[in-house]
Order: structure tokens, then sequence, then C-alpha cells
């Protein structure tokens, strides 16, 4: 079952000059699955998950979620959602529990705020205040306040940003968890490594479009290899280019590229590899700098598609 | 303050349908607002302190001065100056200085004093020194004053009287003063509604505008418009804490200035009660629609000051509105601090019923109605 179907969805903002954020989006998230939209600062993901919450109109295109349509059942849909905004500054006066409490009062049904809390290893730090907790105590304070209301559906925008790599491994945690109750999740990153390890699907998104979807290891898989080897030449007046292209034709390379003065090599079965490059390298004169080789990343599929790095910044995200 | 009760965190007791009552969303909300004001102690001063050290100042203001002081300047220039300085030394109300021409008038100018007095030569012709008392000739004097100052004008008449008097004029009529004194007729008495009627205004837009712009700075807006909440509920509910807020305010000003002034409601305390909270409602709808779009605090401060400053100027708090123009009295009566201040006197100082103010009531009524359902159709949410 889907629980959320987006057809050539289109955000335009208006201004001098119109700013298209999503242009054309199509995505399908099934029941009981953590999808993930991994791209670049300013591709247009926040704008999608918040069409997709209902907190934005779209310009144009056919938006599903949970089987329903915004402007028709938005209370049906909110009773079922939950939402973690990029940046809430919940009220610091207010203790844990009774922040939690007061978004469950929101909800017709819900848990009960405390299982909230230990769902999020808060307990503890119910009766603190707000102020007082950690950033990444505060993002698990607002993931339960998102799953206070019992949703069946998790909206989390860039859910571990700016925490610690505990942090971030105990919130991986709380949402698999929360999946492996048949309940869905979409959350936007922009590491790619949070997307390859927590989530089952993943739409590779650039520029207000999908440019590729599929599980991690299919994305991965896609590049034709799924080891990187990465070669430095010493600088001697070879024609890099020639060398990468002849690199290219060696049997289990499925392509080769000229990147920060060096080539980068897709490859399957390294250890068949690596002795032939090392040979054509010889048989062309080239000077070896440096040599490394690492599993193939999502990374690599994004720079493979988009031709940059996720780290570049590039486009526009009001 | 405890948080809602709940089973114990059990797999299966996770349940917990069918809010009761007071888990309403706008009740919540109210109460979290009321937590969250009660623990900065910033907020409490300033709604619990502040009347207080506005009724202080000005009651200390009106009240130390039993006879009000004549600042006069006189210009320093012979005996006929020393003379009337003289003359003028005999009555404590008088506070005279001799002066240069120069200084004199710097002072006038400045306001450091009321009234410039130059002694003129007495003869029609250009003498250089006039005995006036000795010789029997009447002494001349230029005045310089400000007419647009009530107490310069005051300080004129008052001078002019004692220096004739000086002079030799002799009063033909006989007068007798009654002065007016008693609770209830004073200055005090007519500034305490006035000051109610100001916090409630003040109370009502800075309350909920800057909570709500504050809120919406911090995403807070946007996420509650991500939950079910209806829009209208969490609008009432920053409206209803407000009110709430406004009860520590008022009574500390009603109560303070009762026993530090002998200030006294002379009407009923439930039409008290009902004007504040009307006053609160209204203003409260008021700063909803003046906060309803603003994304920094800076935008809705300036909106604020423009929605209060003619009120501030032209309803009456620190005097009558009615000194105004004839001209401008129907826009007066349009803004609606007016005809609460109108009625909370009426109330306090006249014991009037609220029977009489249907049309006031209905105003402020439709001021608060009209600028929630506006404020609820315009509302920014992100």
């Amino acid at each position: 079952m889907t629980a959320i179907r987006c057809v050539n969805l289109v955000k335009r903002y208006d201004g001098k000059p119109p700013v298209d954020a999503v242009r054309g989006l199509n995505l399908t998230v099934e029941r009981g699955e953590c999808f993930g939209l991994l791209g670049p600062n300013g591709a247009g993901k926040t704008t999608t998950i918040e069409i997709l919450e209902g907190l934005l109109r779209a310009t144009s295109g056919e938006v599903e979620v949970l089987g329903l349509r915004w402007g028709r059942n938005d209370d049906a849909i909110k009773q079922q959602i939950g939402i973690s905004l990029q940046e809430t500054k919940l009220s610091e006066k207010l203790t844990v529990r009774e922040t939690v409490t007061l978004f469950r009062c929101l909800y017709r049904q819900g848990i009960s705020p405390d299982l909230a809390l230990a769902q999020v290893s808060l307990e503890e730090k119910a009766d603190a205040r707000v102020g007082k907790l950690s950033g990444g105590q505060k993002q698990r304070l607002a993931v339960s306040c998102a799953i206070v209301g019992d949703p069946q559906l998790l909206f989390l925008d860039e859910p571990t940003t700016g925490l610690d790599p505990a942090s971030r491994r105990q919130l991986w945690d709380i949402i698999r968890n929360f999946r492996d109750q048949g309940r869905t999740v979409l959350l936007t990153t922009h590491y790619m490594d949070e997307a390859e390890r927590l989530c089952d699907r993943v739409a590779i998104v650039d520029h207000g479009q999908v440019i590729a979807q599929g599980t991690p290891r299919e994305l991965i898989a896609s590049l034709g290899g799924d080891h990187i080897v990465e070669i430095g030449l010493a600088r001697d007046g070879h024609d890099l280019s020639a060398v990468a292209s002849s690199l290219g034709r060696l049997p289990k390379v499925s392509s080769a590229q000229l990147e920060n003065g060096g080539i980068v090599l897709s490859v399957q079965d390294l250890h068949l590899v690596l002795p032939a490059v090392l040979a054509e390298l010889d048989r062309l004169g080239g000077n070896l700098d440096s040599l490394a080789t690492r599993q193939a990343s999502l990374e690599d599929v994004f720079v493979k598609l988009a031709g940059r790095h996720l780290s570049d910044e590039e486009g526009t995200e009001p | 303050m405890s948080a809602v009760h709940s089973p114990p965190p059990t797999a299966s007791s996770d349940r917990d349908s069918a809010p009761r009552i007071w888990h309403s969303p706008m009740w919540q909300l109210v109460v979290a607002r009321l937590r969250e004001f009660v623990r900065e102690p910033e907020a409490v001063f300033w709604v619990c302190g502040f009347p207080v050290v506005m009724v202080v100042a000005l009651g200390i203001a009106f009240r130390n001065k039993p006879v009000e002081q004549v600042t006069v300047d006189i210009v320093a220039n012979g005996p006929s100056a020393t003379a009337a300085a003289e003359a003028l030394g005999k009555n404590e109300r008088f506070v005279s200085r001799l002066l240069s021409p120069a200084e004199a008038r710097t002072h006038l100018r400045t306001g450091k004093t009321d009234l410039v007095v130059a002694p003129l030569t007495p003869a029609t012709t250009a003498a250089d020194t006039p005995s006036p008392s000795t010789s029997g000739v009447a002494p001349r004097y230029r005045y310089e004053f400000d007419p647009t100052r009530p107490e310069s004008v005051l300080a004129r008449n008052a001078v002019d009287d004692a220096l004739q008097r000086a002079a030799g004029r002799r009063d033909v009529a006989e007068s007798e003063n009654v002065e007016l004194n008693e609770p209830g007729a004073r200055y005090i008495d007519f500034l305490v509604p006035g000051l109610l009627g100001m916090s409630l205004m003040g109370g009502g837009l800075w309350g909920v505008g800057f909570v709500t712009v504050d809120m919406r700075i911090r995403k807070l807006l946007k996420r509650f418009l991500a939950t079910p909440m209806r829009k209208s509920q969490f609008l009432a509910g920053i409206m209803v804490s407000r009110l709430l807020f406004m009860v520590p305010e008022v009574l500390i000003l009603l109560v303070f200035s009762r026993y530090a002034f002998d200030v006294r409601n002379h009407g009923s305390f439930l039409d008290v009660a009902v004007l504040v909270v009307l006053g609160g409602f209204t203003f409260s709808g008021i700063g909803l629609l003046v906060a309803s779009r603003a994304n920094t605090i800076e935008a809705v401060s300036g909106l604020m000051n423009l929605v209060m400053l003619p009120m501030w100027m032209l309803s009456g708090i620190f005097f009558s509105s009615e000194r105004f123009p004839d001209a401008v009295q129907p826009l007066i009566a349009l803004l609606p601090l007016t005809p609460l201040i109108a009625m909370l006197r009426g109330v306090m100082l006249e014991g009037a019923s609220l029977v009489g103010y249907g049309p006031q009531i209905l105003q402020l009524l439709l001021y608060g109605v009209v600028t929630f359902a506006l404020a609820l159709r315009w509302f920014r949410w992100t």
C-alpha cells in the first residue's frame, strides 16, 4: 500500500526572478519503509517535504498522503502524520514532559507522553526544562512530539543535522524502531552515510527533481562497480584525459572520470582490475603518485549523476 | 505543576484516547503559556510591577505640591528689579532670581523658568535711574512668557497680581476659596481609571503581539500548523492566556491605589471586572491583528506604537479627551480606548451602571470580534 504518492510536483516561489524550487518531482513511498530524500542543500528537499506535510501549497502536481489529499481531508491527514521540522525552537521554559503533553493533546488519539519519551530515551529528562537539553536531546524531544500522536507516517526534515555521531546513531535507532512497528518514515538528509545505513529506499534529489530512486544497494550497483579506485599521477605533462579514457576501456572498469587533478575509476572485482590498471599505467609511462581504493557509496552515485559532490552547495532553497 | 497523569509506559497500554475537557488544545495552550509566563521573572515584573511604579510616580508628582511654586526670573537692571524681587519674596509661592537679560531669556526658552520680569523705566523719558516706590511714580514691568505653557500663563497672572498689590492696588471685591480635595474628586482618582485602560491596551497589544511574533520566529507557529489543532483554537488560546495575565495586573493596580492613595471604586466591582475582561478581549484581538503578518520583533514594535500612539494622546488617559477640538471628537470616539476609559471613569468615579453604556460596549465587542476574525484570515503561520 502506498503511503505517499507525488506526481509531477512543481513549486514556484514568486519573486524577481521567480524561483522554481521543485520542478516536476515524482515520488512513491510504500507503507512500512524508511524512505530518504537525499540531496545537497538547496535541492528542494525541504520544499518537497513541506508540501507533503501540508505546510506549503504546491504550484502544480498531484500529492496523495496515506491515500488522502490536502485541501479535502486535512484533519484526517494531520491526525495520522507526525512531523519534525528542520528547526523548531520549543519553549525553553516548559519541561520535557509538559512539552510532549501539550502536543499529545493536539491529537485525538495517541500514546501517553511518558511512553513517547521512553521511545526516544528521554525518561530521565522528563522533568528538566527544555532549555537545559543538549542538541541531541532537543532533537529527540522533537521526534517525541512527532510520535506522541501515534502517527502512521513520520516526516523528519534533516533530523540529525548538527548532531554528534553518538546522538546521530541514537536517532537512527529510534527511527528504525518506529519503522519496525510497520509505520512509514520519510526523511531528508544531506548525509549520504545516513541515507545508506538508515533508509530502505532513497531518492536522490537535485535541482528540484529526482535524479535516481531505489535501494541504496541498487543505486550503488548502478555505478557498474562496487569499488572506487582513485589514482593520482605525478604532474609530468601527461594528458590525463587520454590516460583516463584508456583506463576506462579496461575490462570490469565501468567508468573513468577526472576529478581534482586525479582519475577516479568505478570498478568491479577489484582484485582483478587493480593489476591491470597498474600494468596499463606502466605501459603509458604514467608516474603513480597515489593510489586509493574504497567501497562505492551513494556519494559516488550523486557525483556520477550530478557531476559534483553533495557538499558542493548549489541551487536555491528559501 | 504536574503533567497529565498517564499509565506507566508499557508496550500494551500505549493507547490513550478521547481527551478530557481540560485536555482540549486551547486549554493546554493556555496552561503552557501561563507556565512560561510564571517562569519568566522579567515578564512578571513588567505586568505586575510596572503599573505600580506608574501610579506611585504620578501619585507623588501630583500630591507633593500643596501650593504650586512659580519660578520667576527677574532681569537685574537696577533698584526696581531688586524692589520687585523683594515684593515677590514676601510670598513663599514665588521663587525668584535676579539674572541678566540673556540668561533669563535662555531659562524661559528651555523651560527652567515660568516667567521673565523685566522692570522698565517708569517715566516716558529714558531716564537712567528710576526709583519707583520712593518717588511715587508707578513702576512699569514687561512680562515675557510662553502662552502655550499653562504654568507660564499662570505665573504671569500670579506675579502681576502680586506686583500690582505691592505697588498699592486694592482689591475691591471680596472672595472666598473652597479647595476641592475630598477622595473621588482629585486628579489621582481621575488618573487611575485612565491608567487601568492604558495597561489593558498595552498589555493586550504587547502581550499578544510579542508572543505571537516570537513564536513565528521560532517556527513554533509552523509546527503547530502541522498538527490537527484548529487555527481558531490556537488564536483563542493566546487571547485567553492574555486575559488571565490581566487579572494580577489589574488587581495590583486597584489594590495599590486604594491603599496608597485612597482611590475608591464608587461603582460595582462586577462592572469593573466586566470592563476589564472586555478591554482585555478587545485589545488582545487588536494585538493579534497587528501581529498577524509581522516577521520580526522590530516590525511588530513599530506597528504597535503606530496603533497605540493616537490612543495614548487622544483617548483621555491623563486628561479628558474633551479638551480636543470638536472637529476631532468623532474620530477620538472611534478609538477603542476612548469608550473603555470613559466607561471605567463612569463606573469608578460616578458609580454609573454599565446598563447605560450599550453602544460603547457594542463598539468594543465589535473591535474584538472583527480584529480576531481578520487576524484569523490574514495570519501568517510560517
